[in-house]
């Protein structure tokens, strides 16, 4: 029973990693490069969050929409100042400017809000469901957690492959010269990638912040580079994968950390990473590029 | 005596449009376009003219600058010099999206299929800019979305059907044949709602019969749709038989304009092909 308990802890965990890790999958599906700012959006969402629901009171529900729309626009931001200008630049100086983004906004969080950790108050009652005489207890967070992330990912599908601008999305990522050419106004479909992903990125950053109620401004990094690695874990670029991969990294964590050292349990994770990249270089659902010759 | 007055047309001439378009304005203009890159004029002074509903064929050896020219109009290169009117539009400042809407697509030289998405999700993405609804409704499944994507669904199947593609709508882009790929690119420029498509070497690697079915195929395009096609093609059997305008680049100037008659005996066009004669 403790093992099903784990499970589904590890479920919950790696739910919020795959809500993390869509933001990356996909901006690197589009836009083809690595944001690693994403994680520090996370806390600024869940920053934004803690004051309205804290400070001023106002209902969860209110908070959560709001950091979602606040991490949407600083998406669209981050991405207008600081990523289109390099639309043509290599793609190394695209990645050191996202890691300097990830430090502008670590820094400014600990300038506005200081490094005093911060309680950050659930967004839904604390409490557990009980079942087996209470051998099996699974908290509401973690219900939320685990529907939300099913929500998002049904959602996330139908959009992309069934709708205009998720069709526009997958042009994009394979051929963005065509695309124009069809018609289809990269730029924006970058942005929108980038508003998803940031919008998600808050809701990831409520529900982490529920499960695990320390608030610091560096509170989004190691998530999000956890979040990455699932995504490297399922195939980066694939939506599938990275949900593939974040559960599956969720749960080895949990296990990691209940049956061997909890100070151990990222060097398993990351070790698990190595052995499977090793097999499978593409990742689990990741597909191999074949050049023609 | 008659090869000497057809030789070389300077100026748009209103020669190359067809009779019964010459009451409207053609649907493209080209005034001394030009664009240097790296320092060569790769194209220069380029002056060309599109009727309404013409099909006009550009060609000339390897390099000449043909698929540039294509680039310019689709503005991948912004000129350098000189004017395009599409539709007696200047085309000026717009970029490759904006000239799409105006009434431009093309096919490429080398297939630039979304290769990963089915065959009618390359349609239906060309259609974009047709479609208006929302990501709430996508999400939910509202009624506009419904409703506009079963309309870009029918006339995304209406558009293979000229190709006999209708039943390969759900494979794989990059799964079809080679030649299937290429009309494939003819149909997703066509979802854009073109008034002039481009065709850069449509026929490449394909063998004579594929040639003379997409030659069908290009005339039954033309019939039904009215529009002004301009094909890059190396085949000349193809050029010579469907189209009724021929413009000959070399070096990135133009040699020779005229009907396919004319350039089949116009003596700078041979000499660009085949040689001077000693």
């Amino acid at each position: 029973m403790t093992f099903l308990n784990f499970f589904i802890n590890g479920i919950s965990l790696g739910s919020i990693y795959a809500i993390i890790a869509l933001g990356y999958t996909m901006v690197y599906g589009i836009a083809k490069m690595l944001n690693f700012a994403h994680g520090d959006v996370i806390m600024i969402g869940a920053y934004v969050c803690f004051y309205a629901i804290s400070r001023y009171k106002l209902p969860a529900f209110v908070g959560v929409i709001g950091a979602v729309l606040i991490c949407t626009i600083l998406g669209i931001i981050v991405e207008r100042l600081a990523y289109k200008p390099l639309r043509q630049a290599p793609s190394l100086a695209v990645l050191i400017t996202a890691i300097g983004v990830s430090y502008l906004l670590q820094n400014s969080a600990l300038l506005m809000w200081s490094s005093n950790p911060k309680f950050f108050k659930p967004i839904i009652a604390r409490g557990a469901f009980k079942f087996f005489d209470g051998q099996l207890s699974i908290s509401h967070i973690t219900i939320l957690t685990i529907a939300t992330c099913v929500l998002i990912m049904i959602a996330l599908s139908v959009f992309i492959n069934r709708s205009r601008l998720g069709k526009a999305m997958r042009a994009c990522s394979e051929d963005k010269g065509a695309a124009q050419l069809m018609g289809i106004n990269v730029n924006a479909t970058i942005s929108l990638t980038f508003a998803i992903g940031s919008g998600l990125a808050a809701i990831a950053g409520a529900l982490l912040c529920s499960a695990y109620p320390t608030l610091t401004p560096t509170t989004g990094s190691l998530p999000g580079i956890k979040a990455f690695t699932a995504a490297v874990f399922g195939g980066i670029g694939s939506i599938p994968g990275a949900f593939l991969g974040c559960l599956m990294l969720g749960v080895i964590e949990i296990f990691a950390k209940s049956y061997i050292s909890s100070q151990l349990s990222d060097a398993v994770v990351f070790a698990v990473l190595i052995i499977v990249l090793l097999v499978k270089p593409a990742g689990l659902l990741g597909r191999m590029t074949q050049e023609k010759v | 005596m008659k090869r000497n007055k057809t030789k070389l047309v300077p100026v748009p001439s209103k020669a190359m449009i067809p009779d019964r378009d010459v009451a409207r304005a053609p649907v493209l203009e080209c005034i001394n376009l030009g664009i240097t890159l790296g320092g060569i004029k790769a194209v220069e002074d380029f002056n060309f003219t599109v009727g309404r509903t013409e099909i006009a064929g550009l060609i000339g050896p390897n390099g000449a600058g043909k698929t540039t020219v294509f680039n310019l109009l689709t503005k991948v290169y912004q000129p350098t010099t000189g004017t395009v009117l599409l539709n007696g539009q200047d085309t000026h400042g717009m970029n490759t999206v904006q000239v799409n809407k105006a009434g431009i697509a093309r096919t490429f030289q080398n297939i630039r299929l979304f290769k990963n998405l089915s065959v009618i999700d390359n349609v239906k993405a060309a259609m974009n800019n047709e479609m208006k609804y929302n990501m709430l409704s996508a999400i939910l499944r509202l009624r506009d979305y419904r409703r506009e994507e079963l309309a870009a669904h029918h006339r995304a199947l209406k558009l293979l059907s000229i190709f006999d593609m209708q039943d390969m709508a759900d494979l794989r882009a990059g799964s079809l044949p080679y030649g299937a790929q290429r009309r494939l690119e003819i149909v997703r420029a066509l979802a854009t709602n073109p008034s002039l498509l481009l065709l850069d070497e449509p026929a490449a690697g394909m063998n004579p019969s594929e040639t003379a079915e997409l030659m069908d195929s290009i005339i039954k395009v033309h019939e039904m749709f009215q529009i002004a096609i301009v094909l890059i093609e190396h085949d000349m059997s193809l050029v010579m038989n469907i189209c009724e305008g021929i413009c000959v680049l070399n070096f990135g100037h133009i040699i020779a304009k005229g009907t396919p008659e004319d350039i089949q005996s116009n003596p700078a066009v041979i000499e660009a092909y085949l040689g001077r004669k000693k």
